[in-house]
């Protein structure tokens, strides 16, 4: 060879040389791309729910001013909704099984495994997650990221988060599901129509986190989103964040 | 004692250390397989998705659909349990409740010239007129009600057990309990079926008050079923006919897709 070759990714294809690590055990990709098909079928059934008493809709305002109506009409209308309620609960009430039975799953095979320790919250992890939701809107770049496993300390928050709101998510709707016969649940969560917003405003949240993951997957690059499918990510990470 | 920076770093670098690497080689294959196999299940599901929508229809929805309704009600029937009563709540939190549904009762009656057919199997074995219930134990409820399409009122009801009007007029239906009971509005344009429990569960009641008034006919004047135990689309109003029955009866919104059991 007569010229130095400074990519890094070629020095790292020599044969028996590391060029790829586990960074998703096959369990937690599996349960992952089951999870998504059935978020989206329990949020556009639950929509269709929802859109049967578009009477009285929930709505984001502050005492009469109406900031917000979920949702707009113009909404409404492109998603096949009207009319559809006894196929809405009938799917809603058949996929939520597989919904949950996918969260269980992952809950023991989180637990068993000590993925866990890659997820839960730490000590620092509040305030890494500040530093590094600063670092992402570009503010303090010149500050050092905090240390990170696989995940940094946003990463933990967010995905602690969503999935304590999955759990809550599931209870509600069996609390509004079953008012009568699981009527101590749905008490807990402070009576029917609370548990009812409880439950529509985490699949809003459930909406907003997926835009927001969409961005930080498209921002962290192919090898990270590649990470999810084959399990192992190419080359040594960069303090990436997804 | 507060970890440091420095050893938060270590242990996760030790954490990271414990996963497996493979080089360029094997990740290469690795994900050429990874690529089939995530399209392989995707086409799976994407297949099982269609087979549910393609399936034939049994009373409105993809039989798979309507077999998991049925395997929910066994679920649920299996849970129930008699003496589970519905949570009930102070009169003064009530309010009257909005006319959702005209079902079977469009038109005006003469409330004074209703009857109420009681039959077994197909035949009739009784005929009341509203004195049926005078002698009964008056019952008064504040309890929730909730309707399919997701909203709920709290509602006061006043009536009489179901469970005290079989006893004193067909205590052989006890003795020899039927299945299920079905219930249709005088003029056939609205019928509910139900089973046995949840008909003799002591919040069920045969109701002649709405917030301590006589019943409108638009709520089912004079007498209609309230339970806590069924979604709004079972409480038929102006009963016309009551059936005793061995077999499921139909339901008119479990024939439009919805779950025949809907329970709560």
């Amino acid at each position: 060879m007569t010229t130095i070759d400074i990519d890094t990714d070629a020095e790292l294809d020599e044969p028996g040389e590391p060029a790829a690590k586990l960074k998703h055990p096959r369990a937690v990709r599996w349960m992952h791309w089951i999870n998504f098909p059935l978020l989206m079928i329990m949020i556009w059934t639950g929509y269709r729910i929802y859109w049967a008493d578009l009477r009285d809709p929930f709505v984001l305002g502050i005492g009469d001013y109406e900031l917000f109506e979920f949702w707009p009409t113009w909404v409404n209308e492109n998603l096949d909704l009207e009319r559809k309620l006894a196929r809405g609960l009938a799917f809603h009430f058949t996929f939520a099984w597989l919904f949950t039975l996918n969260g269980i799953a992952y809950g023991l095979y989180t637990w068993r495994s000590g993925e866990w320790r890659q997820i839960v919250p730490e000590r620092g992890t509040l305030k890494d997650s500040a530093q590094v939701f600063l670092h992402d809107l570009g503010i303090g770049r010149s500050k050092p990221l905090p240390p990170q496993a696989r995940y940094n300390g946003a990463q933990r928050l967010s995905y602690s988060f969503i999935l304590f709101l999955g759990g809550i998510e599931v209870l509600t709707g069996l609390a509004i599901y079953k008012p009568t016969q699981l009527s101590t649940l749905t008490s807990i969560f402070g009576g029917y129509e609370t548990a009812r917003l409880i439950h529509f405003a985490i699949t809003i949240i459930f909406v907003l986190f997926f835009v927001v993951h969409l961005l930080q997957v498209a921002r962290a690059g192919f090898p990270n989103f590649m990470s999810m499918i084959t399990g192992y990510e190419k080359s040594p990470r960069k303090g990436a964040d997804q | 004692m507060k970890e440091t920076n420095e050893e938060r770093a270590a242990r996760y670098a030790e954490l990271e250390a414990s996963y497996p690497t493979m080089d360029a080689q094997q990740y290469k294959t690795r994900s050429r397989r990874s690529m089939l196999t995530g399209t392989a299940a995707a086409l799976a599901a994407f297949t099982g998705w269609r087979w549910i929508q393609n399936s034939p229809d049994d009373l409105n929805i993809p039989q798979p659909l309507r077999d998991v309704h049925e395997a929910n009600e066994s679920l649920w029937r299996t849970l129930y349990r008699e003496d589970k009563l519905a949570p009930t709540f102070d009169r003064s939190e009530s309010s009257m409740i909005r006319v959702n549904g005209r079902r079977g009762i469009d038109n005006e009656i003469d409330l004074d010239a209703w009857t109420m057919s009681v039959r077994s199997e197909g035949d009739e074995i009784a005929s009341y007129d509203m004195s049926v219930v005078e002698g009964l134990e008056k019952q008064e409820m504040t309890i929730e009600h909730y309707c399919v399409e997701g909203w709920s009122h709290i509602i006061t009801w006043g009536g009489v057990r179901f469970s005290d009007f079989v006893a004193a007029n067909h205590p052989e239906m006890i003795e020899n309990p039927p299945a299920f009971v079905s219930l249709e509005t005088p003029d056939r344009g609205f019928y509910v079926g139900l089973e046995w429990a949840a008909m003799m569960h002591d919040q069920t009641l045969l109701a002649f008050e709405v917030q301590g008034e006589p019943l409108p006919q638009d709520h089912g004047a004079p007498l209609r079923l309230v339970t806590p135990l069924k979604y709004g689309i079972k409480q038929l109003k102006r009963i016309g006919v009551i059936e005793f029955t061995a077999t499921q009866p139909a339901d008119f919104w479990a024939e439009r897709g919805y779950d025949w059991y809907s329970g709560l």
